[in-house]
């Protein structure tokens, strides 16, 4: 029986992509929670480069950055494929994956770091201008999720940091996710957020912000 | 698979990215048709096929376009499935080179494109900056490169033409910035790696002019100077 082990954080929205896609094909896995401030020497050992999570370890072999550990699990367990079977679609898919990583992840981040009215300001103005562009070119066909039946990687890319987004927004105080601005976009996150494998696995969302707000506060004083 | 179809590159000769699909497109040996963008007045063709970033690489495959370098080349390796392939096929290999090819992405680019952009202090603080994840890469290279099985795997692949995009100029990079930045004494690997990649006849098909290459280089790094010079 090939053992599988996920070092990762209960909060992350890295984490829950490698756990939603697990679940969703139903690997059993051992959980293992790391500590951001005080990391196990395991998890220096396996993603020596990083030093991050998550890092997956399939038969004893360290994988990691969520999105190519999410590709990692579809090859080897295919069942319940997250990925496009046709190679155009795939493309387009990984497009919006690494839209995900690069445009939409900084947007929300610099949001979620504002620490004053003008910076703040600003970096809605920026995710705005991220949120409309994938509002305007995302959807197209009627499907209630990217993946149509199944969460695929453009779900798993966008709806983790969503989830990050939302409670961002609780924590700044200031709100993004504006429904009249980005209906499709807001009908498709409710959507994800129905998702049984999604909805089973995602943390209480008052916790999560309790959290992560402290962490907020750690980082904001620290730089 | 083959008569049939039809390719177009939109690319600019001296963006790494771009020359990260010509790299691809010559090794599998891919006929295509070459269309060289002017990055100040890009063409209405590009802003339509890529209407996100409006840059290039954009590949067209009978008619239809993909964006992003990374895609194109993942895209090209399952699409003409005969000949050599750009990832290997064992699943953890292609883990792994794709992180590899990531890390050199994330970690060399900008990095290395800061050297050409300064000077003086500024400039020596950006070596060091790139010689400090070209250590991370050298002992990354030691452990990728030895487990690669040379029946199985080739050994021309994402990493390699990553790699080459960004480094294959060394003899230009020598000339304008009279410094390497890989160092073979400070990175023997990546320096064997690197000349031997350079070898490969798919590279020396994609590789400008020693002298374009110097030319540009230059514009570059002047424009650079001076509007940093102004500011």
């Amino acid at each position: 029986m090939a053992e599988v082990k996920l070092h990762g954080f209960w909060y992350s929205p890295f984490t829950l992509r490698v756990v939603w896609t697990l679940k969703l094909k139903g690997i059993p896995y051992q959980n293992i929670e790391e500590d951001r401030y005080n990391k196990s020497p395991q998890l220096l050992q396996l993603n020596p480069v990083h030093k991050k999570t998550p890092v997956l370890v399939h038969n004893e072999k360290p994988l990691c950055e969520s999105m190519l550990i999410v590709e990692y699990i579809d090859e080897i367990w295919p069942h319940n494929s997250v990925l496009p079977a046709d190679p155009y679609e795939r493309a387009l898919a990984r497009f919006w994956v690494k839209y995900a990583e690069d445009e939409m992840f900084s947007a929300f981040v610099a949001f979620f770091r504002s620490n004053n009215d003008e910076e703040r300001e600003k970096n809605v103005e920026k995710v705005w201008e991220v949120l409309t562009v994938v509002e305007n070119q995302c959807f197209g066909d009627e499907k209630k999720i990217f993946g149509g039946d199944i969460i695929n990687i453009v779900d798993i890319a966008f709806g983790s940091l969503f989830k990050f987004l939302e409670v961002a927004q609780d924590i700044v105080e200031a709100k993004v996710l504006e429904d009249e601005k980005f209906p499709h976009l807001h009908s498709w996150y409710n959507n994800f957020k129905d998702v049984p494998v999604v909805k089973e696995n995602l943390p209480d969302h008052e916790k999560m912000v309790a959290f992560i707000r402290v962490i907020r506060e750690k980082l904001l004083a620290s730089s | 698979m083959a008569e049939q179809d039809k390719v177009i590159l939109h690319g600019m000769w001296a963006s790494p990215y771009a020359k990260r699909v010509e790299l691809a497109l010559n090794f599998k040996g891919i006929p295509y048709e070459y269309v060289e963008e002017d990055l100040r007045n890009k063409s209405e063709l590009l802003l339509k096929y890529n209407p996100v970033h409006k840059k290039v690489p954009v590949l067209v495959h009978n008619g239809k376009a993909i964006a992003e370098s990374m895609v194109i080349l993942e895209y090209i390796d399952e699409t003409w499935k005969d000949g050599p392939k750009l990832l290997p096929s064992d699943s953890y290999r292609r883990a792994q080179a794709r992180f590899w090819s990531s890390f050199i992405q994330d970690q060399l680019m900008e990095a290395s494109f800061l050297v050409v952009k300064t000077d003086g202090e500024a400039q020596q603080k950006a070596v060091e900056q790139v010689y400090e994840k070209l250590n991370v890469v050298e002992d990354g290279m030691k452990s990728y490169l030895a487990e690669r099985n040379a029946s199985t795997e080739s050994n021309f692949g994402i990493v390699e033409i990553v790699f080459c995009a960004l480094f294959g100029p060394y003899k230009a990079h020598e000339e304008v910035l009279g410094m390497k930045f890989i160092v073979p004494e400070k990175f023997p690997l990546l320096f064997s790696w690197l000349m031997a990649i350079v070898e490969v006849e798919a590279v020396k098909k994609a590789t400008p002019p020693h002298e374009k290459t110097v030319g540009i280089l230059q514009l570059f790094r002047q424009s650079a100077l001076k509007s940093s010079a102004a500011a």
